[in-house]
């Protein structure tokens, strides 16, 4: 047996669930990763430690890992019947917001000591100097990291398959099971995730220029 | 929660986990050594390289880093199958793991190599070096060195990523934590030793790196700050 439309059309559906999982964990990461940036760069050092202890845990452990220990820990406190995205989800958002978090402190700090300062110095709230001074700053630098993440997130939800979520790739392990052609399935997969992926890293150089030329 | 948390059922699994750690380590080590040259080696063609040689090294990174590391490793898996090679999980996984690391440390030394300034050529070229020596003294090695520590978190990142070996049964320390949990039915602890000694890896990974920093760069030590 060969390759099919039919085929085709199963891996495209798969390509879809990718990139819904892909949204969730970018949207999911973001919200939680903004928090813990926020967090790295608190005054207070208690808050301070307990947003690196989780970076550096999540960063330390493979995704993989992460995935499967959401996968059995959901069942272990008693969500026994959920179905696979949750699990896939959590494991991807958790996974995303500490490297968010790591990209975005690095944003906000490369915002020069002075533009902090002078934000007090105008007698500004700490609300006002962070929506009004800083974050209009930080998320120009920010912009081209952050696009270049999503490239990774696409490309790791790939793992998602191993708990059992019919991504691209398992999509593509079922019709590699069906007909037993993995070369050819796995090519078709791969076009698939580089489809979505190059724009996004194009995207992601082109901005970076942009800011480049700007700075000169 | 009524989960009883059980790690004693894991004990009389700690060898197995020691060789899952020692394989994954092994694994890491080959795929950094080989994936260091063959990106060097891209960075430097894409850098100097005849222009058909640029457009292949520039296709590779591409095709690389934009598809998924599970994907490359299936295709490698099958792909030594398919032209009738007979190659053990762990060869694949190295092999796949090269190819993988390879792209993405081009582009980390391209970045240092853009980097070195063009009166450190001319200087070079006033001194007499020849164009090894030029190669070698002022371009490769400092350029490497100005990169060093994104080399580093690229390869602690391989060292994680190789877990994901595990899905063509590589024999290292995410599928021994597979066939544990198989085995104990303790699956939520099987991942959170797993989880530990991967953290524990990567601290491991981080020290090495900065240690062998020390003996490579010892300019780096005399001026006593990073360059």
């Amino acid at each position: 047996m060969s390759l099919t439309p039919v085929h085709i059309e199963f891996i495209a559906t798969g390509a879809l669930w990718t990139v819904g999982l892909s949204a969730i964990a970018f949207v999911g990461g973001s919200i939680l990763g903004f928090a813990l940036a926020l967090a790295r760069i608190s005054p207070v050092p208690f808050v301070r430690r307990c947003a690196s202890t989780y970076i550096q845990i999540v960063q330390g452990t493979p995704l993989l890992v992460t995935l499967f220990l959401f996968y059995f820990g959901l069942a272990v406190v008693g969500f026994d019947s959920l179905p696979a995205i949750v699990a896939a989800g959590l494991g991807l958002v958790i996974y995303s917001s500490a490297f968010l978090a790591e990209i975005w402190r690095g944003c906000l700090e490369s915002v020069p000591k002075t533009q902090w300062e002078a934000a007090e110095c105008l007698a500004l709230t700490r609300w006002q100097r962070m929506v009004r001074v800083i974050l209009p700053q930080a998320m120009r630098i920010a912009t081209a990291p952050t696009v270049g993440f999503l490239v990774q997130i696409v490309k790791n939800t790939s793992l998602a398959s191993v708990v059992g979520f019919v991504e691209l790739a398992q999509a593509g392990k079922l019709v590699n099971n069906t007909i037993f052609e993995p070369f050819t399935v796995f090519i078709v997969v791969a076009a698939f995730y580089f489809v979505i992926c190059y724009p996004l890293s194009a995207w992601s150089r082109s901005l970076e220029r942009k800011l480049n030329a700007g700075r000169r | 929660m009524t989960y009883q948390f059980d790690f004693s059922a894991l004990l009389p699994y700690w060898p197995l986990f020691l060789e899952g750690v020692w394989l994954t380590l092994k694994l890491s080590v080959l795929a950094t050594i080989f994936g260091f040259v063959v990106g060097t080696l891209c960075a430097v063609a894409r850098a100097d390289g005849p222009r058909w040689l640029k457009t292949v090294v520039a296709i590779y990174v591409e095709m690389i880093r934009n598809t998924p590391l599970l994907v490359q490793i299936f295709l490698v898996y099958f792909g030594f199958a398919s032209l009738g090679l007979k190659v053990t999980a762990n060869t694949a996984a190295v092999a796949a793991l090269v190819v993988n690391v390879g792209a993405y440390t081009c582009e980390i030394v391209r970045a240092g190599l853009e980097s070195i300034h063009k009166s450190q050529l001319e200087a070079a070229e006033c001194l007499g070096l020849t164009r090894t020596q030029t190669y070698w003294h002022v371009i490769v090695r400092p350029a490497i060195e100005r990169v060093y520590p994104a080399l580093t978190s690229q390869y602690v990142l391989l060292m994680l990523a190789s877990s994901i070996t595990s899905q063509i049964s590589a024999e290292e320390l995410t599928a021994v934590a597979n066939r544990i949990q198989s085995d104990t039915f303790r699956s939520f602890e099987t991942y959170i030793v797993t989880g530990v000694l991967y953290i524990i890896l990567s601290f491991v990974v981080r020290l090495a790196f900065a240690l062998f920093a020390l003996v490579i760069f010892p300019r780096r030590r005399k001026l006593g700050t990073a360059i």
